[in-house]
Formats: structure tokens, sequence, C-alpha cells
């Protein structure tokens, strides 16, 4: 199918094997085991073959005597010290036991998540900044984005009926972005990926001539047609007035204001959307897969889980949500789903700049 | 399987969506104000038998023999909607009912041919009745994106059949279960490595995830 979509295209776009962080060969360094192809990476892996903080760089740090690990820690802000015009450590309030610690430090890093590491910020300094450490830029909860998906194509494969599958590969295929880039133009900005898988149908498919009984019974119990479905997750654009704000009105059961979220899909991402779901359609067709159909499940923002912006740093203090000179501040604004690699790859640039800084003023 | 996933699968199996799907999303916790009315041994028997008339014990074993009667009755108490649950107490007499008028006895004592005849004509009917139904909640989706106050907007949607929902429920709960699992499917916990091309031959069980 790989190739055909290549030739079809004219090698403008790819479906390849998708990246996901399970290890294939065993790091006994590590305590980590190779990947045993059970499929059940979001349980948290006891093989430690799929990245995560618990399998692979808590263990780490926690062997370097370094760490110590303080649960049930809500941190309630950052501590800013107007004079140096640095931020000092954090506010943390046992979720247990409600009492309140102060933890001093050099440097502090925001790794709470998009949301709640703004709602820390909007919960810091508001001496000097009513809004929060980091509103006076005006950008402090503005430019809420997440993948919009849910819609795509899937169809059946002919042939093939003398192969199967054994073990559960914890990845399937991607397809990268081939809309507006070199010379694609279309009627909205950005663009979609793809993500898919194939494989034969188990127990749960229609067979419509059967209704009950034995016969029943024995046709589920072996596998169906092959089958391959694609999915795209679409780019939503950083609008200003996508924006999460603090409700002071709403308290939680430790008496912390809630988030109040008030974001929607614009004329952008609803172009693209159809995009998104005939484009999946042409390229199974091209690839030969029969009986195709599209779909579009909806959907409402947040259900990507893929939560990004309210936090934008930068060079440019105009620009910028956090003031990124800010001494001793550093956040890391895409954590979502999974700790996965890919969210350290955005991570190592804010720690090296603001390690950087800080080596510097020392 | 993501939780995701399965529920697609049902979905397909018996046509539109998983009866209780959105409550098992998350876990199931419906409220103990909402577990409406409650069942007893004999509609656990009761349900036992409509499973097993569903899929029956062959050479390999049946929903009785993996208590899909009793994983009903905690799926319907814990995720679903007060309304599902009335429908699925009423389809458990419903379905006694139309017993007695097609065999003038109750199901209990109608012989194994009766029941899958019974159940064979329930199913028909329950599959024209989902996709009326499927088409009404188009219809009000619809209505509803172009104008929430307009007349086709307020309409209510149809109530699920309740024999979709004891299908639902079986093949679920049968297809994985451990019997189901392991002695009708195919079940390896760790398979340790992976082969995208492996020979296949007719009758060859179809693994259980």
């Amino acid at each position: 199918m790989a190739a055909r979509i290549k030739q079809h295209y004219k090698g403008s776009r790819h479906m390849f094997i998708g990246r996901s962080a399970n290890i294939t060969q065993p790091k006994p360094e590590q305590n980590r085991v190779n990947c045993q192809y059970r499929n059940r990476c979001w349980r948290g892996c006891p093989f430690g073959a799929y990245f995560s903080t618990q399998s692979a760089t808590l263990p780490a740090a926690m062997a370097t005597g370094n760490l110590t690990l303080r649960p049930f820690s809500i941190v309630t802000k950052i501590l800013y010290d107007k004079d140096t015009k640095r931020a000092t450590g954090v506010e943390v309030l046992d979720a247990e036991t409600n009492q309140t610690y102060e933890y001093k430090a050099k440097i502090v890093f925001l790794n709470a998540s998009a949301f709640n590491s703004t709602w820390v910020l909007m919960n810091s300094a508001t001496d000097i900044w009513p809004e929060g450490l980091g509103s006076s830029s005006g950008q402090l909860g503005h430019n809420v984005m997440d993948h919009h998906f849910r819609c795509g194509a899937s169809g059946r494969v002919e042939g093939f009926d003398d192969y199967y599958i054994e073990g559960r590969r914890p990845t399937g295929v991607y397809v990268p972005r081939f809309r507006n880039i070199y010379n694609d133009r279309r009627d909205y900005v950005r663009g979609f990926g793809y993500q898919g898988g194939a494989g034969r149908e188990g127990w749960g498919r229609n067979v419509a001539e059967m209704s009950v009984g034995a016969a029943l019974k024995e046709t589920l119990a072996e596998p169906g047609n092959w089958n391959i479905g694609i999915t795209a997750f679409g780019e939503m654009l950083p609008y200003h007035e996508n924006k999460i704000t603090l409700n002071k009105n709403v308290k939680d059961k430790w008496g912390l204001p809630v988030l109040d979220m008030d974001v929607e899909l614009k004329d952008n991402e609803k172009k693209m959307r159809v995009d998104m779901m005939n484009d999946a359609k042409e390229m199974l067709e091209a690839a030969g897969v029969k009986d195709v159909h599209t779909y579009d499940g909806g959907y409402e923002v947040g259900m990507g889980i893929h939560e990004m912006g309210t936090a934008r740093m930068g060079r440019d203090p105009k620009i910028i949500g956090i003031e990124w000179q800010q001494p001793g501040l550093g956040s890391t604004q895409c954590v979502c789903y999974r700790w996965g690699l890919y969210d350290f790859c955005i991570m190592r640039e804010p720690f090296t700049y603001v390690y950087g800084t800080y080596s510097k003023s020392r | 399987m993501e939780r995701r996933e399965l529920l697609k699968m049902i979905a397909l199996a018996t046509g539109g969506v998983l009866i209780g799907g959105e409550l098992l999303m998350s876990g199931c916790k419906n409220p103990p104000a909402l577990g409406g009315a409650t069942f007893s041994d004999q509609d656990i028997s009761f349900l036992d038998e409509v499973a097993e008339t569903i899929l029956p014990r062959t050479s390999t074993p049946g929903a009785k023999d993996a208590g899909v009667g009793r994983f009903m009755t905690v799926q319907v108490n814990d995720c679903y909607t007060k309304e599902d649950q009335d429908v699925f107490h009423a389809g458990i007499r419903k379905l006694n009912d139309a017993s007695k008028e097609m065999f003038n006895k109750d199901f209990l004592d109608a012989t194994a041919e009766e029941r899958t005849q019974l159940l064979g004509q329930l199913d028909k009917e329950a599959k024209e009745h989902q996709k009326k139904k499927q088409e009404k909640d188009w219809q009000i989706k619809d209505a509803k994106s172009k104008d929430p106050e307009s007349e086709g907007a307020k309409e209510q949607p149809l109530p699920n059949h309740y024999f979709t929902q004891m299908k639902q429920l079986t093949l679920f709960g049968f297809f994985t279960s451990e019997k189901g699992s392991k002695e009708v499917l195919r079940h390896v916990a760790v398979p340790g490595k992976y082969n995208g091309a492996l020979p296949y031959k007719k009758g060859d069980r179809a693994w259980a995830e």
C-alpha cells in the first residue's frame, strides 16, 4: 500500500510505520525488558519496554541519589521575589493533610501539563500582576490548541486470506502532513497527518446474515476480512480568543479556583476537516482498498487530549506569554497525553536555554 | 485492545452504538441512585438462557458456561442510563410474553429449537428497530445543528430495542470472558514477538485481542 500511495502521488505522500517509544532490545542496565507485543502500553508497561517517567526517567533520577519524590503535592504557586525579580521556589499544598510547604530553588521548571502550568502561573505573584506571573504580555491563558480528529476513512482489503497476525504491535501506520507544503495550496492554512492500522476483523464484526445460534458463535470465533482505517489529526490555529481563565467563584475540594475554558474550532479547522476525510478516502482507494467509506465522528475541543498553548514563550517580549527572560523560570507547554520521547525533545530547548541563562547569571 | 476500539467493534456487530458506551469509557460509575430495579436470581437464570440461545455450547463452551447472565446485570446496573435500564428490565418481561404468544409457553419452558426461532425473530425485529432509531437520531442531530429551537430538534429519540441490548451484552460478555477468550478464541497474554504474515488456514481461531 505504501508503494502504491508513493507512486500515485509521485512521491509527495508517504505511509510508513508509526514511531513509538518502545524498546526492541533489552536494557538490563536500566532494568527494562524489550517490548513483548502486548499492546497495553497505556496501562503502564510492567516490562518497562514502553517509555514513561515511571519506567525510564524516574528510576534513572532516583539512581543518582539526588531525587526526592514527594507525592500528593499540589503546587499552588511559584514563589517570586520582586526585589531580585527571580522565581525562588514553589508553594506546595499537601493533598492529604492540607498543610502548606515552601520549597526554595535556584531554578524552577514548571511542567504541570499545559493547562495546569498556566493555572499555577495565574495563581503566582498576583500581588505584582493581578492576572498572575507572565500575564503582562496579555497572552497568558490564550491560544488554546488541541488536535482535532475523529474523521478519516476505512475499507476492506482483498486477498491475504491465508495470512493472519501474531502478537500485538503497539503502533500502526503514519502518514505525515502533505497539505500546504511544497507547491500544495489549499483554502486553509497548516495541515494534518494520519494515524491508522490494519487487521483482520474480530468477533465484533457485523455478520448481516447471522442472527443467533451455534453458527453465529462458530463464525465469530474465526477472523473476518482484512481492513484498514486511517484517522486524521489536524492542526488547530492559536486563536487569541480561545482561552482558559481562572474561575474564582468555583473552588475545588482544596479551596483552589478551577479553570473555565472557552475554546472553539473556527473556519480554518472546519475547512481542513473536509480534506481530512476526503483525502483519506482518495489515498486508500489509490492503494487498492475496496468499499472505502469516510466518517466524521464529530469533534469537541479537548477530545484529542493534546492540549497545548496558554503560556507561549519566545524571545520577543511583545508576543511572549511567560517573560522568557524571567531569570530562573522555564516551562514546557506541550505536555499532553503521554510522556513520550517527543515531549522530551520539546523540553530540551527550554531546559538548555534556562540552564544556560542560569549558568551565565551565577 | 483499547476500550475505545472494543466499543467500536461491538457497535459494528449489532448496528449503531454500544448502549452504555459513554459510561463504560469512563469506567462505569453509575451513582447507586441510578441503580433502579435490581435483578433477582431468577432474572439472572433467565438471562443466562437467553445468552445461551444466542451463543450456545457446542464442542466449545457457551454463554452460560461463561456466566454471561450475571455479566449482563452488572453492565446494566453500572453502565446503562436510567432509560436503558428501564428498557432492559421491561425487556425480560416482553421476551417472555413474546414466547407465550408464539408457543403458548414461558421462554424457560420452550425447547432449544423454539428459543432459537423466537430469538431469531426478535433479532430481525431489533435490527429493523435500531435502523429506524439510527435514522431518527441523525434527523434530530441534523435539525439541532440547523436550528436548536426547531420542532425537529425537539423530537424525542426512539428508545433502544431490548433484544439489541441483550445481544450486545451477550457477545461482549462472552468473547471477553476467560472461557470465551481461551476456549473459543485464542488468547496469548504475552506474545513476546510480532509476525505480520502468520500463515492462516480456514478454521484457525481468531485472537481474543
